[in-house]
């Protein structure tokens, strides 16, 4: 592993906590069941259920709502649908959340009109589960049913240029040169398409959401599973016209998001409508059926053409992009400008274009936009470095881009280079046989090398921060962003600690609650990068007092003494120049007399840096197939998968956040698929069974390598973040190593066995 | 309220009188598919007679020399029976090679046989399914339906049997015990499971009342020439997109018996006993295992194209058999059912 750390200007690396393999905080809490999720909370009096009816149609009107044979059931407590929900906020804007792409939200509940398969049009609210469950399903609803499309397909006319209208959404760069006349004159040259249909997110824990009616005006303690409780608050808020102090968002842990979690789903909106109305405690919980009724990475059709010159320098890059959306809303990823930051030629044109269809809004999932763009760009790279006889690691050395050339503007750090070097080193590819079936394992089956790469953005988000040191030395640390199994309770907690140089087991870190200082949705690899920030200025702050209550103390060791001079370790305040020159924490707290300190810390991001310099993290994945070739079974044996992501805060969580993401590049290569009946325009294979996801026995070998960047531009704190940059060159790499195996070349995914027969 | 009443019988005779007396009633196994279908709302029994308490999970040699498996063991004591592990190791790999171990351990011999189609349409209700109510219609002959049939097929379903365990009891020429409101009867494996026809809700020949009891084993186990290859999407908790048990008795290089059945394909596990004549006398070869293979899909049909569809599932199902028969009469091949789908060369 490469462990090249430097001490950036801005942070103290004195302690001995930031950088660590240290343990989860969270870790025994979530193994022994102490940790709740939002449908696991208690409330204060009776709790009555709510149960979801979705539509079995994709598109047409409800007629009839056959709610009061529903109502005589003893039990059941009221049936809401578009006949009675109660009059609401009436713009748009209302219902638009942080992450909303352009369009009109959904509304639930709001009108009989019906717009995508399992859309909700009831909610059935009784004082069981069971009995809730039970009416749910002989709750007759009528429709007009009318036609539907779903198929993307046949929908290519009405393709339109992806507008903006979504944070964080890059149109595609401008084109350059002459792309037509530079691919037909290069000597080397490959065209492909590329597809792949919907994936759901699918996390373990099913969305729900828990309202504690506390029976005080309209005051309610709000359980979400989200990925954001400011958030979910602020939508919440708008649209049921509450105060912050109604409408608390209580979110502790995240079981699994990965992007399902960044917009309020429909079952918070159902249950704090029903506790509204019924003045009473409400639990809604999806089923996994419905866990797929929600955002998904859209499917996605994409052409890709490259040329190159005699000695292998991209000449013509080309990428175009088709991507689903649905009737009211424009979800966009950005696809194809990865082509234009990884990778440079004179002649260049770009293109990312949308169709409507009736289905729901897509959603960012894992890496979106980028893992899409990726498996093509890397796939057609791979395919030209053959055309060009080139190594495929050689061709991407060759073809570095040392600027971002889709802006020009410098990196503000790339070690993709040594992720490519530390990599191949670890994986062994300098014995790879370059032809394609030339390698084979001792019992004959076809063996294949692959490699490809990734980009992510490393970008920060405005957060803050609370901090309190009590007279008891205890630090507590407070930010309401959110832990969806990525590690954020225990970085936090060494930022924390390392900032003010105490021991972690004298600092907590808690999130998850809208009376929390804001932080963003977790999302976009942002949250060690933006929160860490504030985390560490909050503390400083606290630092500053103490400074200024030791230098109160009577022949005060610290007397004239600046901040910038003063380090913290070990629980003491020490002069740089002189550490003898030295006060306990403790010390400094007992003869100041105060209960406590308090702090806020704030931290965004920086614009003028954001305009002159271009912030991405990197990675490059090696993989090793093993291909049966009569039965078209692949399976990946082995993957080192090298990341460049700033300073690794934790390399223990970074690299679970690494593997997971491994796994789920080799999900998405092999496995996930869901399958659309456009007869019905609905998903057919919505449960575990029948949508697959990797088990133990599919996963190998998998090496972690972190490349570690000295970068304070990109982050103050010098970090990038790994959420996102993980599952990236993953899927290509694997179809650049069953390529390598079997000399097929495959262009949509997933591999499944059929592909290679 | 969606509310049952349950009893626990202690015998067969008992559970069969309770089940006849009651409207609406199913027997509750180890509950592994009744409960989910239950939860689906795809059926409402108003009365569960339950088999818990039935003394028919015990797994006794029988004197023609065969083994009789009781129809509450559970999947997992029969997969790691030694009886079974010793003479019947193509019945315990193939076990081994279906669901998860939880669920082999609550699920019996009985419900293995028992269990529904996986088919996506079977499972929503916002679809019509045949299969689930009669005279609706098959949405899987032009959606996607990967997991259905391309063998016995009928133009009222296509779905196929989901078992593991039922391709190699196929295989084996299992016969089944069954204790009814008439007294007891045996079936032949290969008359048990049924094609759908043009009644697709009836998966099996078994009489109203009818309670699996045992599933005898003849004495031939095929323990020296053998192998379950099981060709899916993930290594574990996937169902079968096609799979091949395969039981030899071979002289040298001469299959003396051959028996062989299909998962993945069928509406039940599928067996072709003119190609296993075919295999019979003959010299071992990859020439002829090709024609056996062709012969058992020379009346295939495929419901579309790409990988939502099943055409696939008929050249895929060729070369199935063909490495099963070479897997079975070289013996060398890796016989842990999670190791790369099972099908190393």
């Amino acid at each position: 592993m490469s462990q090249t750390i430097a001490t950036p200007p801005t942070v103290r690396l004195d302690s001995d906590v930031i950088g660590k393999p240290i343990n989860r905080t969270e870790g025994p809490a979530k193994v022994s069941g102490a940790a709740k999720y939002a449908a696991e909370f208690d409330v204060t009096g009776p709790l009555w259920y709510g149960y979801i009816v979705s539509s079995p149609v994709a598109k047409g009107k409800i007629t009839k709502i056959h709610a009061e044979e529903v109502l005589a059931i003893p039990g059941v407590q009221r049936v809401f649908s578009h006949e009675n929900v109660p009059s609401l906020a009436w713009f748009d804007r209302a219902y638009k959340d942080d992450v909303a792409p352009g369009g009109s939200p959904f509304r639930p509940l709001h009108e009989p009109e019906i717009m995508f398969s399992q859309q909700p049009v009831a909610l059935v609210v009784a004082e069981t589960f069971e009995l809730a469950r039970y009416a749910a399903s002989v709750l007759r609803i009528e429709y007009d049913v009318e036609k539907h499309n779903t198929d993307l397909e046949s929908s290519i006319d009405e393709a339109f240029d992806a507008p903006k209208g979504k944070t964080g959404f890059l149109p595609p760069p401008k084109p350059k040169g002459d792309m037509n006349k530079a691919f037909a004159e290069a000597p080397h040259k490959v065209a492909g398409e590329y597809i792949h249909r919907a994936q759901h997110h699918n996390p373990m824990e099913m969305f729900a959401t828990t309202v504690d009616w506390l029976g005080d005006g309209k005051k309610m303690k709000i359980y979400d599973k989200t990925q954001g409780a400011p958030n979910v608050q602020q939508y919440i808020a708008k649209i049921f016209g509450l105060s912050k102090d109604e409408a608390r968002i209580i979110s502790k842990y995240t079981g699994g998001g990965f992007g399902a979690g960044l917009r309020p789903q429909y079952q918070v909106f159902l249950a704090v409508m029903a506790a509204l109305e019924l003045e009473h405690s409400i639990r809604v919980v999806m089923n996994r059926s419905q866990m797929f009724s929600m955002g998904y990475r859209p499917h996605t059709l994409q052409k890709l053409r490259l040329a190159a010159d005699d000695l292998g320098h991209l000449q013509a890059i080309e990428h175009k992009a088709l991507a689903e959306t649905s009737q009211f809303e424009n979800e966009t990823e950005t696809v194809v400008n990865w082509s234009a930051i990884l990778y440079d030629a004179p002649n260049t044109n770009f293109d990312y274009q949308l169709t409507k269809l009736d289905l729901n809004t897509p959603a960012d999932m894992r890496a979106p936009g980028a893992a899409t763009g990726s498996f093509a760009l890397e796939s057609a790279i791979d395919e030209l470095s053959y055309k060009a006889g080139k190594d495929p690691l050689e061709f991407r050395l060759l073809n570095y881009t040392y600027e971002d050339p889709s802006e020009n503007k410098p990196f503000t750090s790339k070690r993709l280079d040594d992720c490519y070097h530390e990599g191949a080193a670890r994986f062994g590819w300098e014995k790879r046989n370059p032809a394609p079936r030339s390698m084979r394992d001792e019992k004959g089956l076809l063996v294949g090398w692959g490699v490809a790469a990734g980009c992510w953005d490393a970008s920060t988000q405005k957060a803050a921060a609370k901090a309190v040191l009590t007279a008891d030395g205890h630090l507590t640390v407070s930010s309401a962003t959110n832990d969806q199994g990525a590690g954020t309770y225990v970085i936090m907690t060494q930022m924390a600690a390392q900032t003010l140089g105490l021991p972690m087991s004298q600092v907590t870190f808690n999130l998850g609650d809208t009376d929390m200082p804001a932080a963003p949705v977790q999302g976009g690899s942002w949250t060690a990068n933006s929160v860490g920030a504030a985390v560490k200025n909050a503390c400083q702050e606290i630092g500053k007092k103490l400074l200024k209550l030791a230098q109160k103390i009577d022949d005060s060791p610290l007397a004239g003494v600046d901040f910038e001079d003063v380090q913290f370790v070990d629980g003491h305040l020490r002069a740089n120049e002189d550490i003898t020159r030295s006060v306990a924490i403790a010390d400094v707290l007992a003869a100041s007399g105060e209960a406590k300190l308090e702090a806020d810390g704030k931290a965004g991001p920086n614009p003028l840096n954001m305009l002159k310099y271009s912030m991405h993290s990197h990675n490059a994945a090696f993989v090793e197939v093993k291909v049966d070739e009569d039965l078209g079974t692949i399976h990946v044996t082995r993957v080192v998968n090298a990341v460049a992501a700033g300073r690794i805060m934790n390399p223990k969580t970074a690299r679970s956040q690494v593997l997971g993401g491994t796994v789920w590049g080799l999900s998405m290569a092999l496995m996930e698929e869901t399958y659309l009946n456009k007869d019905f325009g609905r998903y057919v294979n919505h449960n575990y069974a029948e949508y697959h996801i990797p088990t133990n026995a599919d996963i190998h070998k998998i090496d972690v390598i972190f490349v570690e960047e000295e970068d304070d531009i990109a982050s103050s704190i010098g970090v990038k973040g790994v959420g996102e940059i993980g599952m990236l060159g993953v899927a290509a790499a694997i179809a650049n190593a069953v390529y390598h195996a079997t000399g097929k070349r495959v262009r949509e995914l997933p591999l499944t066995i059929d592909k290679l027969l | 309220m969606n509310s049952f009443t349950l009893t626990q019988a202690t015998a067969a005779d008992e559970a069969v009188r309770d089940l006849t007396s009651h409207d609406g009633a199913a027997y509750l196994g180890g509950g592994t598919n009744l409960v989910d279908l239950m939860k689906y709302n795809l059926t409402r029994p108003t009365h569960l007679t339950s088999l818990g308490l039935l003394p028919l999970a015990d797994i006794t040699s029988l004197p023609d020399g065969g083994l009789r498996l009781g129809a509450l063991a559970t999947n997992a004591d029969t997969a790691w029976h030694p009886e079974v592990e010793k003479r019947y190791p193509l019945l315990s790999q193939t076990i081994l090679a279906g669901a998860t171990p939880q669920l082999r351990n609550a699920a019996t011999n009985g419900g293995n046989l028992n269990q529904r189609t996986r088919c996506y349409y079977f499972y929503d209700l916002a679809t019509p399914c045949n299969k689930r109510e009669p005279g609706t219609g098959c949405s899987a002959l032009t959606g996607p339906n990967r997991v259905c049939g391309v063998l016995g097929t009928s133009e009222s379903c296509i779905a196929t049997h989901p078992s593991d365990m039922c391709v190699a009891l196929a295989a084996l020429e299992a016969v089944v015990r069954v204790q009814g409101p008439d007294g007891e009867r045996t079936i032949k494996f290969e008359d048990y499971h049924r094609l759908p026809g043009d009644q697709p809700e009836a998966d099996n020949t078994l009489k109203a009342g009818e309670l699996v009891t045992a599933i005898d084993l003849p004495e031939e186990g095929y323990a020296d020439h053998f192998t379950y290859l099981k060709l899916r999407d993930r290594s574990s908790y996937a169902f079968a997109l096609v799979s091949v048990a395969v039981g030899l008795k071979m002289s040298g290089q001469t299959i003396e018996k051959a028996r062989f059945a299909v998962g993945g394909v069928a509406h039940k596990p599928w067996r072709d006993q003119e190609a296993e004549k075919m295999l019979e006398g003959q010299t071992a070869s990859p020439d002829l295992f090709r024609k056996v293979a062709a012969k058992v899909f020379a009346e295939a049909k495929g419901y579309g194209e790409g990988s939502l569809h099943n055409s696939f599932k008929i050249e895929l199902g060729k070369r199935a058999i063909v490495r099963a028969l070479k897997q079975a009469v070289e013996m060398e091949y890796e016989v842990n059912p999670n190791a790369f789908l099972n099908s190393n060369p």
